[in-house]
């Protein structure tokens, strides 16, 4: 563990803005990218689901 | 038609590739989850201080997975639209197309960490390097890449043309490789070598890589949810796709 204190690890000596900016919207981008990609699953399925009740029926 | 006899073919096809993809996505998308947290574990906490770069050196545990990812992404993404023209394959050009937004993704990521980490160690937060300007191209052929796709109405006809611009835009992954050593760059050269031992602390090494690893299973997983979409998409009146839900 490199650091003494909280505040100390917030403030990366001096270099919180670079490497937060860096590194959050690194975890943004991904995540957006996850939902996106869960949502789009399952709005294709649920069409699909639909079209083969009509099918059945 | 003995070759259709052979098992190598079988994943070749999009009704039996969509459920072999499906189970795959937890396994990387769990790889992806286990080894990021041991890599942002010992990128924020285990690694020390640079004694040159202070803390902003920390970016380098997602800038260079990044890099190293865009252009390995395009690489992968080229290769699936070569053979999807080669051989009329229709699942390797869904391959392709699900691999391009990741691999947009990825370019992002790396310039975007590398404008902050150059802000700080160079006093720029961008530079008509050579290879932050490569770097960029690569962004504008994964986009004009997707927009080609996107144009054409004709699905088949998309794959052919949008794989000639993935094959002819390959030739830009090796220019940005070798930029820093083509050309007098501001860019640092590679840390990591496979001919010399690496110019960096090993715990450094050893939480760089395991980000490599992180982001290599994440674009994967990703990869695989989005061929899965883009499946349904294009077989969604095929007899299979209409027996999904019953099963």
């Amino acid at each position: 563990m490199q650091w003494g204190s909280v505040s100390e690890f917030f403030a990366m000596g001096g270099y919180a803005l670079y490497v937060w900016g860096a590194y959050v919207v690194t975890a943004v981008v991904i995540g957006a990218e996850v939902v996106a990609l869960v949502r789009r699953g399952r709005t294709l399925r649920a069409l699909v689901g639909r079209s083969s009740h009509a099918q059945s029926d | 038609m003995g070759f259709t006899n052979l098992n190598i073919w079988k994943y070749s096809s999009p009704q039996t590739f969509y459920p072999l993809a499906g189970r795959m996505v937890p396994w990387f998308m769990g790889v992806a989850v286990v080894l990021g947290l041991i890599g942002l574990y010992i990128a924020l906490f285990a690694a020390p201080t640079d004694f040159q770069q202070g803390d902003a050196y920390r970016i380098i545990f997602i800038h260079v997975p990044a890099a190293w990812m865009s252009m390995f992404t395009y690489l992968v993404m080229a290769f699936w639209a070569g053979i999807g023209l080669a051989f009329n394959t229709r699942l390797s050009s869904m391959m392709a197309h699900a691999l391009a937004p990741t691999g947009a993704l990825m370019t992002f990521i790396a310039l975007w960490t590398g404008a902050f980490w150059g802000r700080p160690t160079w006093g720029a937060w961008w530079v008509w390097d050579a290879r932050l300007t490569s770097e960029l191209i690569l962004l504008f052929l994964y986009m004009g890449y997707l927009s080609l796709v996107a144009a054409i109405d004709d699905p088949r006809r998309a794959d052919k043309a949008s794989a000639v611009l993935a094959l002819v835009g390959a030739i830009n992954v090796p220019i940005i490789y070798f930029s820093v050593k083509w050309w007098n760059t501001l860019h640092q050269g590679s840390s990591v070598s496979i001919t010399r031992a690496p110019s960096m602390a090993s715990i450094m090494l050893t939480g760089m890589l395991v980000m490599v690893f992180a982001f290599w299973a994440y674009s994967i997983a990703a990869a695989l949810m989005r061929v899965r979409c883009e499946i349904l998409e294009r077989e969604r009146d095929a007899a299979w796709t209409r027996e999904l839900k019953k099963s």
